[in-house]
């Protein structure tokens, strides 16, 4: 391993490495790759990415494409960046190398998510998370965008119950930590359209785990005055094949949100909801 | 014959409310984004959406106030009948936005809860915490989703426009994209194509904008031959923190729910601010606006901070430029229930808590007034005629743009919270009037040959960049050199010379960008490439800033030119100071007339050419836009008497005399 004594006259490193787990493609191999990179103060994870990508060289000085990552707001707030970083999934715009290096000195290690199919080094398909809200029906079914008036009103304790948990920016992360959710990878027959391919895919993912943030968006709606009105909807896609009752409350989910989203109280709703529901369904036949 | 089909490029806000109303409407929509549009640049939003509302409407307010702040805040540069008929909508859009979903913040009944923002004195702004953005797009995402169940909208989301398909008439008939997984190109039919992509701030190397707002779409729209309106119209927003990969905002709302900005008077001071005694602090802001405080609009507020780290040398620290933004009088709990998206972020990224310590900020480019130019039908009381097929098309027909990338809103500078509005307003009214371009269209489809020779030509000019051989430039490096020079000249203070030597070296970037070689030249998931290209389309846009800009000879509102500004009143003996006002005002009645016209670009395949477009200003004449500057309300005064004389004499000729000579 390198030296990494060297360190600039305010104790900062001149520079760090980066390791990083590689894959070419979907279904290829995946292999490891270190690159180095000049300290600057402020930096996060993302700003060493683009660093890499603009001297495309590894440690040994040999020419590579340049690593491929996801990431728009670099604020934390739309979800894309998520890879694992140091062993732990989360965003990696604020994941800042100051504090990376304070608590594993001299090299940072990043891998994509390993629940999702990997498309090319850190970039990982994720199709799945957005076709997990159709089927909770993540959405308010209004008649129509004509002027109807307003809203229902709504007391403060009520927003600050709704506020937390409509800010899921769908990353990821409680996904990856969740040790219920397997990861589904299908890969094109040869001759498939695009289409026929989204169609097997999305009949696979809908009987996978709808997972930790499904749930608690369908607990979002529920709770709203219109949203309420297909709540049983809801819960009888949450009482199906990869509903609920896969989550083994394992609460891995909760403790790495980005978020901060109430995920095990949403769980626990969702619980409590879906037994008066199956009571429902009993009287109902 | 086909289903008519609509294309949407971008899923911002204005994107999906343009798709979802089409769908509502029964028409198709195949929508393409860079990203999936949940992670569109409108998650970003913090501050809130301003409309005019029941509470403020008893406090005198109402949308021809509304329409009236946004007008002035633009120092005029914008056609008044939009903007009206936007103001107008106001009302109605929050109340859709509150049925779908968005958790607003309440009062304590239960409405939904106002705070101010910069450039009015009412309370107009709804919000939802500090990241009110986010909830508005989700709530659009979750009704397109509907739609895209119902199988009305497909999306294309990791899908690049790579530009419009143009049929020998000039019409546009569809537009071509690239799968950024598998790099396919392929060509999309469509009947009516509506670009909603949104700004364009990594021009400027680092901007608060994300890393999408590229611009590449609406610079590949300029040059097939859409005309970009006020390209030299750029809001730096006075309030951000400074970082290595992005200038991360800090809202308005701060200042809206009280923030301070300040400096201590005694330069550097070296205390813990807590601990500088209120007498000791420069609130530079209130003292010279006391009418407008810290809410005077953006381009003053930048100006200030500008002027007093740059020329009076109070930046708080020493080596790098900063005032004070200050929230610690407001209580944890009023600032956690209204602002914690925003203090999270300066807490996440810069270590302190804001709740206990002054922030520190500093301006950093954030909005694009300019962008592609759009028609509109007015109607006889001054509003915008819905229906009409005119309704936010660009002199492509069959073209449209929406959103931040259309220059229809905002003049000369936007205010704060009136962009989320402008964006669900447009998407929202380009549907009815596309439903009336399809009702009308008639004529044979395009022959295959057109889509296939479009395609043909991105395909070899995306082999041709994979291809080049002994190129040594690299373009991440070139964007780097590009955002510097754009940064250093063309943002709060604007200088000929400066202009000119920054578009030589925009030229000379620009050839040079022509000798980019890649390092990834495989054909899988190439970013690479893609940023290649944004990087080369970032050229035209950024020739336009410079050259709209040197050709401006005059400041307003966001575009300042010191050198062709009129300078302060200085007598103090009240009659020599009346006549200093005396002649300011007939300065700015000649600057009124010189240059009260927007700037049109259009491209000529190598630069882009300027001309001028009068400004629809029928509805409010043009005033001084002072904002209550303190010592110059004098100037507001004769403007009043000479506006005044001019009504009487237009109404009682005979009286002219008399009035002027008064
Ligand atoms: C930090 C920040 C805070 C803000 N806060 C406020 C506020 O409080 N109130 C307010 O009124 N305004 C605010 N604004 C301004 C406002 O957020 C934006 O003007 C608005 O969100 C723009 O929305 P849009 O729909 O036009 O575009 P965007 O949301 O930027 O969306 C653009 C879309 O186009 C797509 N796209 C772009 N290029 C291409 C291409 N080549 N091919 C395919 N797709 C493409 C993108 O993927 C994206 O889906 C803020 C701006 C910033 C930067
Ligand atoms: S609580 Fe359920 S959803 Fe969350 S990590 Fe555990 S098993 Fe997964
Ligand atoms: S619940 Fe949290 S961790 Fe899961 S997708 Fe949403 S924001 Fe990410
Ligand atoms: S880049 Fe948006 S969450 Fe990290």
């Amino acid at each position: 391993m390198a030296d990494h004594s060297a360190k600039s006259s305010n104790g900062h490193p001149q520079d760090f490495e980066v390791r990083i787990l590689r894959q070419d493609g979907p279904g290829q191999g995946s292999y490891w790759e270190s690159h180095r990179v000049a300290y600057e103060p402020d930096m996060n994870v993302i700003s060493a990415l683009q660093r890499i990508a603009a001297q495309a060289r590894t440690v040994d000085g040999k020419g590579v494409a340049p690593v491929a990552w996801e990431c728009n707001c670099l604020e934390e707030v739309c979800g894309a960046c998520t890879m694992v970083i140091n062993g732990r999934v989360r965003q990696s715009c604020s994941a800042l190398i100051d504090r990376l290096l304070a608590d594993h000195p001299g090299e940072i290690v990043l891998e994509p998510m390993n629940k999702f199919p990997v498309l090319r080094d850190l970039v990982v398909e994720r199709s799945r998370l957005f076709r997990a809200l159709k089927r909770v029906k993540a959405w308010i079914p209004v008649d129509g965008y004509y002027e109807l008036g307003r809203g229902d009103k709504q007391s403060q304790a009520e927003q600050e119950v709704a506020y937390p948990l409509s800010q899921c920016m769908s990353c990821g992360c409680c996904l990856e930590a969740c040790p219920q959710y397997a990861k589904i990878e299908v890969s094109p027959l040869s001759g498939e359209s695009s289409e026929a391919l989204q169609q097997r895919r999305d009949a696979e993912f809908d009987r996978g785990f709808v997972g930790a943030h499904a749930i608690s968006q369908a607990m979002l709606f529920n709770a709203h005055p219109t949203g309420r009105m297909n709540a049983s909807e809801r819960l009888d896609t949450l009482m199906d094949e990869g509903g609920l009752q896969i989550c083994g409350n394992a609460q891995n989910c909760v403790a790495v949100c980005p978020k901060q989203i109430p995920l095990t109280t949403s769980i626990a709703r969702a619980g409590r909801a879906t037994t008066l529901r199956l009571f429902q369904r009993w009287f109902d036949c | 014959m086909a289903k008519k089909r609509v294309m949407v490029i971008g899923g911002g806000l204005a994107g999906l409310a343009a798709a979802m109303k089409l769908a509502e409407l029964g028409i198709p929509v195949d929508l393409m984004s860079l990203t999936p549009v949940k992670r569109s640049h409108s998650v970003c939003a913090q501050g809130g959406i301003n409309s005019v509302s029941d509470l403020t409407r008893q406090e005198g307010d109402d949308e021809s106030k509304h329409f009236d702040d946004t007008v002035y805040g633009g120092d005029f540069l914008q056609h008044q009948p939009p903007v009206k008929e936007m103001t107008l909508w106001g009302p109605k859009i929050i109340d859709l936005m509150d049925r779908l979903g968005v958790p607003f913040n309440r009062t304590a009944e239960g409405y939904l809860d106002r705070r101010r923002f910069g450039g009015t004195l009412y309370k107009r702004t709804a919000f939802s915490g500090a990241t009110t953005g986010q909830q508005l797009l989700y709530a659009l995402d979750e009704q397109v989703r509907r739609w895209e169940s119902a199988g009305l909208v497909t999306k294309y989301e990791y899908w690049d426009f790579l530009g419009p398909v143009l049929d020998e008439s000039g019409v546009c008939r569809g537009c071509v994209g690239q799968d950024l997984v598998t790099m396919e190109i392929r060509t999309f039919p469509a009947d009516a194509v509506i670009v909603a992509s949104g700004g364009s701030g990594l021009l400027f190397g680092r901007s608060t904008m994300s890393m999408v707002c590229t611009g590449s779409a609406v610079s590949r729209c300029f040059q097939r031959g859409a005309k970009y309106g006020n390209p030299e119209f750029v809001q730096v927003h006075p309030t951000a923190i400074p970082g290595a990969d992005k200038l991360r905002l800090m809202s308005e709302s701060a200042r809206g729910e009280g923030g301070r900005v300040w400096v201590p008077r005694t330069p550097q001071d070296p205390r813990d601010p807590k601990t500088i005694p209120e007498s000791e602090r420069y609130y530079f802001l209130e003292e010279r606006y006391p009418k407008y405080g810290n809410l005077v609009p953006r381009d003053i507020a930048t100006r200030e901070i500008f002027d007093i780290c740059v020329n009076e040398g109070l930046s708080v620290e020493k080596d790098r430029q900063c005032v004070y933004l200050d929230l610690t009088h407001i209580s944890r709990r009023e600032l956690d229930r209204k602002l914690a998206g925003i203090l999270e972020i300066y807490e996440k990224f810069q270590g302190v808590d804001p709740r206990d310590v002054p922030m520190k900020i500093f301006p950093a480019v954030h909005y694009v007034m300019g962008g592609l130019w759009v028609d509109y039908q007015r109607t006889t009381a001054g509003g915008l005629n819905i229906d009409s097929p005119r309704t936010h098309v660009t002199n492509i027909p069959g073209l449209y743009a929406i959103g931040e990338c259309d220059y229809q809103y905002h003049g000369a500078n936007r205010l704060g919270a009136n962009s989320l509005l402008s964006c669900i307003f447009s998407g929202l009214i380009v549907a009815p009037a596309i439903k009336s371009l399809l009702d009308s269209q008639k004529g044979p489809e395009p022959s295959s040959l057109l889509y296939e020779s479009a395609r043909r030509e991105h395909q070899s000019l995306h082999d041709g960049l994979l291809g080049r051989r002994g190129g040594k430039e690299n373009p991440y490096l070139i964007h780097q050199e590009l955002g510097d020079v754009m940064t250093r000249a063309a943002t709060v203070v604007r200088r000929n010379a400066q202009l000119a030597t920054a578009l030589e070296k925009v030229n000379e970037l620009s050839e040079r960008a022509q000798n980019c070689s890649l390092s990834d030249t495989g054909n899988w998931t190439n970013q690479n490439v893609v940023f290649t290209k944004a990087l080369l389309d970032m050229f035209p846009l950024a020739k336009s800033i410079l050259m709209g800009a040197l050709a401006r000879d005059e400041s307003r509102g966001a575009h300042f030119k010191p050198d062709f500004s009129m300078p302060d009143l200085k007598a103090t003996e009240p009659g020599e100071r009346r006549r200093e006002a005396e002649k300011w005002c007939d300065w700015f009645q000649e600057n009124t007339r010189q240059w009260l016209r927007s700037t049109i670009a259009t491209w000529n395949g190598k630069n882009p050419d300027l001309t001028y477009e009068a400004v629809d200003t029928s509805l409010i004449p043009p005033r001084p836009r002072l904002y209550g500057l303190a010592g110059a309300q004098i100037i507001d005064e004769v403007w009043r008497q000479r506006s005044q004389a001019q009504a009487n004499a237009a109404t009682n000729p005979a009286m002219a005399g008399t009035a002027a000579a008064s």
